[in-house]
């Protein structure tokens, strides 16, 4: 961490909506890790606590996850997720333009602006399980995850912003990395590339994420004062929040961009969509929602339901899980269209859980099966699913709950 | 029996493989342009030698061409201002309630156009305008130019000094039309996203003017610059802060060939139902497509309706920060180069569908068709403008009841009925 000269810092505060055009020298930066390096590790993890005589079942397991977590199968989800079944209405099937909107939607949107004025949070979270109105999403977010965008939430983040001017920090630069190699091409968020670093460069500072670790099971690294390795009075968070962004990381950001265009509101939304769910998709834990196990839960569904399929692509050097990986990690975001995108995400909020992740990941190779039974490489296995932006996310995960063959 | 007999002969002086591919892939044959032929894309240059008197081309029933003889009415930026003027005066002369006026002396449904100026013509009306608003920037455009060339921004009457010399010389020293230059208020308050100033580029096929039937392509898209936008007016210059011509971003430091800096107009959609409301956002729409409908119906009684022409508009749009769209130009011959991957797949597919409607079929044409193309031939284009469903349509409102139902995402819906979506405009 530096601290900058004042110059420096007054260039910085005049550039500060538009730092896409100010390109550091980033030639010698790479992402520190990728999520097919984390997926590596995952699949080197054992329990070495564990005996599983009890389980014949898991010493069939054929995927790549080889710690015996619980999850669920198609009957317990299909009664979590009761919402998306096939006789009630969802936005993102029944609100397409062959439907009146008689039928179902002009009382959804009703519903939703009830809601809305009454403040009403949990309701909120039990409505959005059908989809969220887009002119109605962006207030329903913020009342699920309790963001009300007070004057002290804008001086906390003006604080932050004022931190970034004075300190130059490393991870800056991984910041800005991943910004250009991610965001800035994509066709949907290359127009919010300004708004992506100045959330995330607050976000790096912002030591009130560390909170997030008493129920993380991750623990934030840490930095010594030069010459003070290990003495643990000089040690400090790096970076100040604790979280290092990994490649695709301005990802989690860039959705939410259509749908707050205030910096603050933005950030706020993200900071609490990252300490909700978002940390749980890039650390190691036993928690249902944290990665592994929906990576367990999509190779099993996947195991378990198209079992042909799962053998095949096994046989072939294409399991499963190293193509769908990336999408998980992600929550999809830069693979599905945006409003695809959102319409997922509605999901996430409402059910409180990112397990939806892994039926969604499942449903997409079941919906693809026919060309993937086809192919005879991982490399022709990938470009079958290179591109999802075409898919319709609701039936997809309707058929594959409700309308598949068990 | 020639296995070639009923196959479509087709030329064209556009050499792009947008258009080459498509007429290939109908089987359709290529030759030169002193053959008989049915098909002819022409560029501009070569529709003014096809219909200018000395060469007196006659076309045959089984010919058609891609332009209108005057497409210039609309598409020189100096006759489209003066065609929707005189369109308004006429509206208001007959009392029509469209040319209702507000108490400022604007028209409120037809103030679509910035007010704009012909230079050297009307340099002291200019001055007078220009007087009441010292402060206001105008941008100069070459009427006959495209891609933005020879464009420029001014906020001081000493900038465009040359014209005010040009108006003041005795009349027979001759204005060509490549000196001539329209002057109009710059939008200096366009809406931005991302803190970036946009366009919108939008397809319009005509296939006849009167009656008037004409289609909006739904795939259209906005063109961003690639610098963040400010009205300060020491950026005056920098046109890569004001002009979204792809010509001219294209060569910024900044410009990323994998999108291109271009959107989808259904981003642009989702973006403003989100951060602003759907009714705002449909009121947008549904101007769009009003002021693109009016500027047709301003040309059509000039426009030479040929039978055995078809045209594809570019209409060039800007979004104000209020929300309101303002035309500010329409370009005959959009340009068919590809600056993306997704750019090539949609303007192969403009091309396709386009031709679906204007050649039915794919078979040799005849001109005489009554130009009315069954639904399923659309592809991504819906009815804009029927004016003969129109008329015949004034006491029929199927539309269940949508007023202002904007021809966006839920545009089908109302083409179930087959009746085009914007009648309720009357």
């Amino acid at each position: 961490a530096f601290q900058r000269p004042v110059n420096e810092q007054k260039e910085l505060l005049n550039k500060w909506n538009e730092m896409g055009t100010d390109e550091p020298d980033l030639s010698l930066f790479r992402p520190v890790y990728a999520p097919k390096d984390f997926l590596e590790v995952l699949m080197n993890l054992r329990n070495p606590n564990y005996e599983n005589g009890e389980q014949p079942s898991f010493k069939n397991h054929l995927g790549l996850i080889q710690v015996p977590l619980k999850v669920k199968d198609i009957p317990e989800l299909k009664e979590d997720f009761s919402e998306l079944g096939l006789n009630i209405g969802q936005l993102g099937i029944d609100d397409s333009a062959q439907v009146p909107p008689e039928f179902f939607e002009n009382e959804h949107v009703h519903v939703g602006q009830k809601v809305l004025a009454e403040q009403d949070s949990a309701a909120a979270q039990q409505y959005v399980r059908q989809g969220c109105p887009t002119a109605l999403r962006a207030d329903l977010w913020a009342l699920i995850l309790n963001i009300s965008n007070q004057p002290e939430d804008i001086l906390y983040y003006e604080q932050l912003k004022s931190n970034v001017i004075q300190h130059d920090l490393l991870v800056d630069s991984l910041i800005y990395k991943d910004v250009k190699l991610t965001a800035s091409n994509d066709d949907y968020y290359f127009v919010f590339e300004d708004y992506l670093y100045q959330v995330l460069l607050c976000f790096s500072r912002d030591t009130s994420v560390l909170e997030h670790f008493t129920y993380s099971s991750a623990t934030p690294p840490k930095s010594y004062i030069r010459g003070k390795l290990g003495m643990e009075e000089y040690a400090v968070f790096y970076p100040p929040n604790g979280v290092i962004p990994f490649h695709g990381f301005s990802m989690y950001v860039a959705p939410l961009c259509f749908l707050y265009h205030e910096p603050s509101k933005l950030y706020q939304i993200f900071r609490e969509m990252y300490v909700r769910f978002f940390f749980r998709l890039h650390s190691i834990s036993s928690h249902p929602s944290g990665i592994v196990s929906l990576c367990l839960l999509f190779e099993t569904l996947l195991q378990t339901h198209l079992p042909q399929l799962f053998y095949h692509l096994r046989e072939i050097g294409a399991q499963p899980l190293r193509i769908s990986f990336k999408w998980m990690v992600r929550a999809f975001s830069g693979y599905l269209a945006t409003d695809q995108l959102l319409l997922l995400w509605d999901r996430i909020l409402g059910y409180n859980s990112l397990e939806i992740l892994a039926v969604l990941a499942a449903a997409v190779f079941a919906f693809r099966a026919v060309n993937l039974m086809e192919v005879t490489s991982l490399a022709a296995a990938e470009a079958v699913l290179a591109d999802l932006s075409t898919l319709k996310v609701m039936p997809l995960l309707q058929i594959f709950l409700f309308a598949t063959v068990t | 029996l020639r296995i070639m007999a009923g196959k479509v002969k087709w030329v064209t002086d556009i050499e792009k493989s947008v258009l080459i591919n498509n007429f290939e892939k109908r089987g359709w044959i290529q030759v030169a342009e002193n053959e008989d032929w049915n098909f002819y894309w022409m560029s501009v240059q070569t529709i003014r030698n096809v219909f200018s008197v000395e060469t007196g081309y006659r076309l045959s029933d089984d010919q058609i061409v891609n332009h209108f003889p005057n497409h210039y009415e609309l598409t020189r930026k100096d006759l489209m201002v003066k065609n929707i003027k005189r369109y308004r005066k006429e509206l208001e002369k007959e009392g029509s309630p469209l040319a209702e006026k507000d108490e400022n002396g604007k028209y409120i449904y037809l103030d679509f156009v910035p007010v704009t100026f012909m230079l050297p013509a009307d340099y002291n009306l200019f001055v007078e305008e220009f007087r009441k608003n010292p402060s206001s920037t105008w941008i100069m455009k070459p009427c006959g130019k495209a891609q933005g060339k020879g464009i420029f921004l001014i906020n001081k009457l000493s900038q465009i000094k040359k014209w005010s010399r040009d108006s003041k010389t005795s009349s027979f020293v001759s204005q060509s039309s490549k000196e001539a230059y329209v002057i109009s208020l710059y939008i200096n308050n366009p809406l931005l996203i991302g803190g970036k100033k946009f366009d919108l580029r939008l397809y319009v096929l005509v296939s006849t003017y009167r009656p008037l039937r004409c289609y909006m392509y739904k795939l259209g898209f906005c063109r961003f610059c690639t610098v963040k936008y400010t009205p300060s007016t020491s950026e005056l210059d920098n046109m890569f802060v004001h002009l979204t011509n792809v010509a001219i971003q294209k060569h910024g430091d900044d410009y990323n060939h994998i999108h291109g800096g271009k959107w989808t107009v259904s981003n642009l959609r989702l973006y403003l139902e989100s951060t602003r409301g759907k009714e705002v956002t449909n009121k947008l729409f549904d101007e769009i497509h009003w002021i693109i409908v009016q500027s047709l119906k301003a040309v059509a009684p000039v426009m030479n309706n040929d039978k055995h022409c078809f045209e594809c508009y570019g209409y060039d749009i800007i979004i104000d920060d209020k929300l309101k769209p303002w035309l500010i130009e329409v370009n005959a011959s959009p340009s068919l180069t590809s600056s993306t991957a997704n750019d090539r797949i949609l303007k192969y597919n403009l091309i396709n569908d386009t031709l679906n409607i204007a050649v039915p079929n794919g078979e040799i044409p005849d001109c005489k068709w009554n130009k009315s193309p069954p639904k399923e031939v659309l592809g991504n284009y819906e009815v804009l403008y029927d004016e003969e469903m129109a008329q015949s349509d004034g006491t029929d409102r199927d539309l269940r009841g949508r007023p202002g139902q904007s021809a966006g995402a839920k545009g089908s819906r109302a083409r179930d009925s087959g009746k085009p979506v914007l009648t309720t405009w009357k």
